[in-house]
């Protein structure tokens, strides 16, 4: 019988959330059981009503398995419009704090919700589908394991649903980027230990005499973020049947594993995962071979190995101590040129191809992320260096800085990836419109170049009136003052977070339309014709 | 390398691997970028041994530069009491009347007064200490337990209401709900109201007069004026503390708020609570 297993598995875990919704210790407990019975619940149906009794249809081995990189798309599209709405949302919330909706839908609530919306949600499923992707691909094998990519998507998504609905009832471990609660964590350790079979199993059947450089950056991230999300998640239940759990470690021991975690978040799942991404799609969108295979190795190693130590850079001046300070720092400044191998792999991957930068908006949209990814790995060092931190830290500098790698890097090569898969994973011929994604490359543009110059100006406004002294040695502003001086620039970062919301509303509309198998009637993109296409 | 490859673009040889049309051309490091990532291995080398770096066994290298940021917070800290150490004695050993009436030195104490106002004090009564609903504006001459410089220090010292304090300000204006009839508090509270300004059905303000004058004159006074040893607002200046309005009197004397101020001597220590007290004084309502 076709699901036979999984609606009886589905049932049960319903069940058992069933009883944990009644006999929870606490009522945010008891909510969120409520909330996972009904998933679960609905979950069952579907599949109910989808399944029949006759013999599954025979899998052809030697075909590549799609159908989870195709809802992975979908998830990834419709992930990125909820987490960066959510964004907008709560940078009006701080603009105008009357937006804030009590209890549910304050900033404080709503903020994970954006960061795990976008990291996660939105990136977590890019990496996802991406990987499954070019694993197959460049492996010449099926993913490996029948039906585990499946266990691993939808998995995935109920981690993402409990996490955000956690969040919006009040359940919190507090710890940043890593906010669920005990028992989603345990699910997640889960679901990404399956992944990582499925990553690894499908390279181990590999057709290919070596692995291909896009699948070490895959594989690095998986292995990293397992063992970050398993020791930053370390702690003990309140109660088995209760939403409180309490960390294994305390004081600056559990700051520096947050930020152990928390950098590593940026660096194995932000740039490591991504540059994956950027070593297969880049490539293949310009058709032209990988600039140098010894740059891969020599920053692939050192970027990873030096990553790793970096994280204390995010405890300067606090009650870390000194030499733990200055290892996160200068670790941090050896990690520029490993960082940078990537964007000169990136970029001089179009040596021959720069033409299509003008004819070729995907190939615009990809440039633009390894430029940003260049910018905000520069930034990043220089950050890091105490005495500008002295000045950045715990300023909106921080937040320009992290959204000109999100918005820029992480966003846009996903962008140009899924404009790539799109087609190919629907058997369509083209896009519905090159048109479209012109318009998408601009607005994400401008709204990354609205959104980080406001916040330079602003981090930097606020960093300098924090430490402004009379010339007694008094402090001359409160901090309320640095607040209300804020607004202008708050008002600002909102509408450069809607011009690239915006951006991503187009992608879905032409998406959508991709897969319904439309095509828009229009000019071809001005300087296309075949004339311009490097000889062969 | 046994399919070596020639890419025509370029005429690089690549590495002879191909994975779903993807090749790599076998390009040497760039020469600048060896050496840049060369020169920040040095340059992370030569800090390590300048500043404190290397874990050992029970401690780390101290670096020869001997820095500490600790040290350094102290230093600075103490550039900065040395600097102020002249107004700073002055002030612990005068009182602060006489602290206001130095020129110099009330200068400083409100300009210290003013930085220490915008850490501790704008969170209730705001950045212009304009206050609040709840919280009194210190700019203008309504002083609810007196604007003399003295009293002024007194209330921060010990708070008010501020239970863990046996020397706070005390009063409590009991709740009239339980007191006298629901009629007789909209009457006092039209009475009330009209000191300062109209009221709609002016027939209430004749019964009200009467049962302020039989229930509130203890602390408020003949006049209504109040009473600055219990902290009892003067009712006639048309300043409201929660907020104006027969309603909101009416409110108030069925179960009044009684707000708290914490005490601050032992948080801020004896010389920084004289220069709130002289910066209080000097922002207009100062008696």
């Amino acid at each position: 019988m076709k699901f036979g297993t999984e609606i009886v598995l589905l049932g049960l875990f319903a069940f058992a959330a069933f009883v944990a919704a009644g006999f929870g210790v606490d009522e945010p407990f008891r909510q969120h059981m409520w909330v996972l019975f009904l998933v679960l619940l609905g979950f069952t149906a579907i599949l109910l009503r989808n399944s029949n009794f006759k013999p599954a249809a025979p899998i052809d081995p030697s075909a590549y398995m799609d159908g989870p990189i195709r809802y992975g798309t979908i998830a990834t599209v419709f992930w990125g419009v909820v987490g960066m709405s959510v964004g907008v949302v709560i940078a009006l919330q701080l603009a105008y704090p009357q937006l804030n909706i009590q209890p549910w839908f304050n900033f404080g609530r709503l903020r994970p919700v954006h960061t795990s919306g976008v990291v996660f949600a939105f990136g977590g499923n890019a990496l996802l589908c991406t990987s499954l992707y070019v694993v197959q691909r460049t492996c010449r094998a099926r993913l490996f394991g029948g039906n585990l990519a499946w266990f691993v998507f939808w998995g995935y998504q109920l981690f993402i649903v409990m996490a955000a609905t956690g969040y919006l009832l009040g359940i919190t471990e507090s710890r940043e980027y890593a906010e669920p609660e005990w028992y989603v964590d345990i699910w997640l350790t889960i679901v990404w230990v399956a992944y990582l079979i499925l990553f690894l199993g499908t390279i181990l059947k590999r057709k290919e005499p070596h692995i291909y450089v896009a699948n070490w950056f895959y594989l690095s991230f998986i292995i990293t973020v397992a063992m970050l999300h398993v020791v930053n998640n370390l702690s003990m239940p309140a109660s088995f049947l209760g939403s409180k759990s309490y960390s294994a470690f305390s004081g600056v021991q559990d700051a520096l594993i947050q930020w152990w975690y928390g950098h590593n978040a940026v660096g194995f799942f932000l740039t490591a995962g991504f540059l994956g991404m950027m070593y297969y799609f880049v490539p293949k969108q310009a058709n032209r071979p990988v600039y140098s295979y010894r740059l891969s190795i020599i920053h692939f190693w050192a970027l990873i190995f030096l990553y790793i130590w970096a994280g204390p850079h995010h405890l300067h001046y606090t009650a870390l101590p000194d030499w733990a300070q200055t290892l996160g720092m200068v670790f941090s400044i050896m990690l520029w040129m490993p960082s940078w191998g990537g964007m000169i792999n990136g970029l001089m991957t179009l040596s021959g191809a720069w033409d299509k930068i003008r004819t070729d908006p995907i190939i615009r949209m990809m440039v633009a992320a390894i430029a940003f990814y260049g910018m905000s790995t520069f930034e990043g060092p220089m950050m890091s260096i105490k005495t500008v931190n002295s000045l950045s830290h715990y300023t909106d500098w921080t937040i320009g800085h992290v959204h000109s790698g999100a918005l820029g890097w992480v966003g846009m090569i996903t962008f140009g990836a899924i404009y790539y898969m799109v087609p190919k994973l629907w058997n369509r011929e083209r896009l519905y419109s090159l048109r479209l994604v012109t318009w998408h490359f601009w607005l994400a543009t401008l709204g990354i170049v609205v959104y980080a110059a406001v916040m330079w100006v602003s981090g930097i406004m606020q960093g300098l009136m924090w430490r402004e002294y009379d010339e007694q040695g008094f402090l001359v502003y409160s901090f309320a003052e640095s607040v209300a001086a804020m607004h202008p620039y708050y008002v600002m970062r909102a509408a450069g977070g809607a011009m690239y919301l915006a951006g991503t509303l187009i992608m879905a509309w032409n998406v959508t339309m991709t897969i319904r198998g439309h095509q828009r009637q229009e000019q071809p993109m001005s300087g296309a014709a075949p004339a311009l296409q490097p000889a062969e | 390398m046994s399919n070596e490859h020639i890419d025509e673009v370029s005429g690089v040889t690549t590495t002879g691997h191909e994975w779903d049309g993807i090749r790599e051309l076998n390009n040497p490091l760039p020469r600048w970028w060896v050496i840049t990532f060369y020169v920040t291995i040095a340059w992370a080398a030569a800090y390590t041994i300048a500043y404190p770096a290397w874990p050992m066994l029970s401690s780390a290298t101290k670096g020869v530069l001997g820095y500490s940021s600790r040290n350094e917070v102290k230093s600075e800290l103490a550039a900065a009491e040395t600097a102020k150490v002249r107004f700073v004695t002055a002030i612990q050993e005068k009182s602060v009347s006489e602290i206001a009436a130095d020129d110099a030195l009330r200068e400083f104490a409100v300009a210290a007064g003013a930085a220490t106002f915008k850490v501790n004090c704008v969170q209730c009564h705001g950045s212009g200490a304009q206050g609040s609903k709840g919280f009194p504006n210190l700019n203008d001459d309504d002083w609810l337990w007196g604007g003399k410089a003295d009293q002024i220090q007194q209330t921060i010292m010990h708070g008010i209401r501020f239970s863990a304090d046996p020397d706070t300000r005390m009063s409590q204006m009991p709740a009239f709900a339980d007191i006298i009839t629901p009629e007789q508090i909209t009457q006092v509270s039209a009475y009330v109201a009209s000191l300062s300004g109209k009221v709609k059905d002016s027939s209430l303000v004749g019964p009200g007069a009467k049962v302020f004058e039989e229930n509130c004159v203890a602390c408020h006074g003949d006049n209504a004026k109040g009473n600055r040893e219990f902290g009892a607002p003067d009712l006639t200046d048309a300043i409201w503390l929660y907020r104006s309005g027969e309603t909101a009197i009416a409110e108030q004397v069925r179960s009044p708020k009684h707000g708290v101020m914490p005490a601050w001597l032992g948080r801020l220590g004896d010389t920084k609570v004289k220069e709130l007290a002289v910066y209080v004084h000097s922002l207009g309502g100062g008696e």
